[in-house]
């Protein structure tokens, strides 16, 4: 008996050996990686001139050759940027979990609180299917209703592809205006909806329910570890938005290419004062991932839609969710996922205002 | 005799995590029962906060990602053997 026990300790040691060794080579994949995707990121642009013009042999300035340049440059374009913000993102990921984000928030003042925990939504680990453990999580151990608020607004709303699409085809400025009205809006609804007091309406069983102490030791990660999730991270989120992303510029290269300038100017331009409130509306019972919505988005930009009007579909489709606030009932009274979806929509609809008067 | 429990309540990686399991479990010919738990109150009875989560002999393994073939294997072979 000792000896087999030896012995399987023994193998464990070997295969633990063999993990180590790779991930160590795993660890190089990311180093060799970089300046080749530098390198094709800078040419893009020239590539697909080469390709379009040299080998296909396409005529410039018809319609058809500038949706099919668009799709052809956009599509490996943006996928270059996910594939590294993602795998980034990942590895900052690996520095958070909802623990540690719960420990920074406990004992934490209303608007501190709502501050912290918008910017921790951004770089915790979030999906919508754990939105419920989380919330039962955050409300037992004592955080505040309005600072879980803050986190459930701010962390699907900003999320690293939306962020990578719009960085992609808008530009940097987009990107970071997203962010900070995103920020802005989590930050003053769950501050909003704390000052309501409205605990009443949270399902009594939640504050009964028994939440268990997570008996798990905090491994210290190594940083090839951290590498290893950076990697899983790009190989899970690209296997599943890449299809939308490739849909969504394939509508916005036929966009671009056919749709009339200033075709969307009367229906979704400045000068359609009901136009924010109504993309809103739209934008809400949409559930598409930022992926597929994005690069449609975009097309309908360059084409007189206002970049308020814009903003505000995309918030409102990415931010608020039907079926993340139908999951939502299952710990909320109606009345708390109405004000809930109110505050939210009328702090999106008031940014959408505000950028149509600024650009 | 392992217990396997995978909490979840029905989205994507808990099925995935699911299946893998039973997959290893039986191409490893170990000897366990594998539950599945949906109820919101037995899994944040765990003190989870993520899905999936992997319990096994009623130790939380891991929770929120869908761990290694390797590492799942030896944490059923560890317990089997204790």
């Amino acid at each position: 008996m000792v000896s087999e026990k030896v012995f399987f300790t023994e193998q464990q040691q070997v295969e633990s050996k063999k993990l180590e060794i790779n991930s160590d080579k795993k660890t190089l994949i990311p180093v060799l990686l970089f300046p080749l995707w530098v390198l094709l990121y800078l040419n893009l642009e020239k590539i697909t001139d080469l390709i379009m013009f040299s080998v296909i042999g396409l005529t410039p300035k018809t319609h058809l050759t500038d949706a099919v340049w668009f799709f052809v440059f956009e599509v490996p374009k943006v996928l270059l940027l996910l594939t590294l913000i993602v795998f980034i993102v990942g590895i900052i990921r690996s520095y958070f979990s909802p623990e540690r984000t719960r420990k920074i928030l406990g004992g934490k003042k209303l608007f501190t609180g709502n501050v912290l925990a918008s910017l921790l939504g951004i770089v915790t680990p979030f999906c919508s299917c754990s939105a419920i453990p989380l919330f039962l999580g955050f409300v037992e151990s004592g955080i505040p209703l309005g600072v879980t608020f803050s986190f459930l607004i701010a962390a699907p709303m900003i999320n690293e592809v939306a962020l990578v699409l719009l960085f992609g085809l808008f530009g940097w400025k987009t990107a970071l205006l997203y962010m900070s009205t995103g920020l802005l809006i989590a930050i003053i609804s769950g501050y909003i909806i704390g000052r309501l007091k409205l605990e009443r309406f949270v399902e009594p069983w939640v504050y009964q329910v028994k939440v268990g102490h997570l008996e798990m030791e905090e491994e210290n990660i190594s940083f090839s570890e951290r590498i290893t999730a950076g990697i899983d991270a790009v190989k899970e989120i690209v296997r599943k938005v890449w299809i939308y992303i490739v849909i969504g510029i394939a509508v916005g290269a036929g966009i671009h290419g056919y749709v009339p300038e200033n075709f969307m100017a009367d229906l979704m331009g400045k000068s359609a004062w009901w136009s924010v409130p109504i993309a809103v509306m739209l934008g809400v019972p949409m559930y598409s991932n930022a992926a597929g919505i994005i690069p449609i988005v975009q097309a309908l930009l360059e084409k007189g839609a206002s970049l308020g009007t814009v903003l505000a579909f995309m918030m409102s489709v990415i931010g608020l969710s039907l079926p993340e606030t139908i999951i939502l009932k299952k710990v909320l009274k109606l009345q708390l996922i109405f004000v809930f979806v109110g505050v939210v929509a009328a702090g999106i609809i008031i940014v959408g205002y505000l950028f149509n008067l600024i650009y | 005799m392992v217990s396997v429990k995978i909490l979840g309540t029905g989205c994507k990686k808990c099925q995935t995590l699911e299946a893998k399991v039973r997959e290893l479990i039986a191409s490893n010919s170990i000897d366990a029962i594998v539950e599945k738990v949906t109820d919101l109150q037995e899994i944040v009875g765990y003190g989870i906060m993520m899905t999936p989560g992997l319990v096994i002999n009623e130790k939380v393994k891991s929770y929120g990602i869908i761990p290694k073939d390797e590492q799942i294997i030896n944490w059923l072979k560890e317990n089997e053997n204790a």
